[in-house]
């Protein structure tokens, strides 16, 4: 079948996907900052299919761009807390980050 | 006893309800689909067609091995093929400084920043660390619940395309005029999230040195 919009963006919507159940399943801090960069990754792949097919010229790829540079600054930042947090309670579980419920 | 069977009427309701979910968008996602698909004519599959379902499949599988794996180290793994099948998707696309920029910023930058963090955080003798903890049947029913909603989005809809002529071939040139004449101000800005970034990194993740 000839490649159409809809396969990207089935595409992009199976990561959305993957990364959301990623988010709000792992126990893991680092594995629920992959499951973000997941969610990103779909939301440019829909972004750049968009700007070929449908709107052509550069303005999906230019949004992409910027959304690849968010994405590695907070990438950057979570994983420096991430590492805080390692350091505060000797273990990046995120059940145990609950110093302030009662 | 009694918050037991509550939890699980409650999960026996949510699975149905699930199942039901999945049943109504299934009918409103495939009956139009399988229409159109049977009015299209079935062109022969060239070498890009086939190439584009293995790369998209490698994509998917790896975005399933972060979801699903019990090792934090076989989810970086799955995020880099799900990041590499990401990039060639681009070329597709005909985005190539897309692609590139995403080998090296995505792939080159965040991933190993994220293999960083595994390696510093996680002890020799606990490599389970990463169980999920709503189980799999939470991100199983939240996958139900949320996926046929974006595919019947994306394959109901009669989406305006246009024939894909109107993209530059080489977009680095257009990429780089637009970044200093249409979208200047994103760009200064995305620059001053970037020293922010940077010093609120560094500050949140040094150690404390004591004053003795």
């Amino acid at each position: 079948m000839q490649i159409s919009l809809s396969h990207f963006l089935i595409v992009g919507a199976l990561l959305f996907c993957f990364g959301l159940v990623t988010v709000t399943t792992r126990r893991n801090a680092v594995g629920v900052l992959m499951g973000v960069e997941l969610i990103l990754n779909g939301a440019n792949v829909n972004f750049a299919a968009f700007s070929h097919y449908v709107v052509g010229g550069v303005s999906g790829q230019v949004f992409a761009l910027f959304v690849i540079v968010l994405a590695a600054a907070e990438a950057a930042v979570g994983l420096a807390i991430v590492l805080a947090l390692f350091q505060t309670f000797k273990t990046i579980d995120v059940r145990y980050a609950d110093l302030m419920r009662e | 006893m009694n918050p037991s069977t509550g939890k699980l009427l409650g999960w026996i309701l949510g699975t149905a309800f699930a199942i039901g979910f999945v049943a109504v968008m299934g009918q409103l996602a495939i009956g139009p689909a399988a229409q159109s698909m049977a009015h299209a004519a079935a062109t022969p599959a060239g070498l890009p067609d086939v190439l584009f379902y293995v790369i998209a499949g490698v994509t998917i599988a790896g975005a399933a091995g972060v979801a699903l794996s019990h090792n934090i180290l076989y989810s970086a793994i799955g995020l880099l093929m799900a990041l590499l099948g990401a990039g060639s998707l681009y070329v597709f696309l005909a985005a190539d400084f897309l692609a590139v920029a995403q080998l090296l910023i995505y792939i080159g930058g965040v991933l190993v920043l994220v293999l960083f963090a595994v390696m510093l955080t996680n002890r020799i003798t606990e490599i389970t660390v990463s169980n999920a903890s709503l189980g799999l049947w939470g991100g199983l029913m939240l996958f139900v619940a949320v996926a046929p909603v974006l595919l019947a989005v994306a394959l109901v809809t009669p989406w305006a395309a246009i024939t894909p002529a109107a993209t530059p071939a080489y977009t680095t040139e257009t990429i780089g005029d637009s970044l200093l004449t249409r979208w200047l101000l994103p760009f200064e800005i995305a620059s001053m999230v970037l020293l922010a970034t940077l010093v609120g990194a560094v500050s949140i993740a040094r150690k404390e040195i004591k004053a003795d």
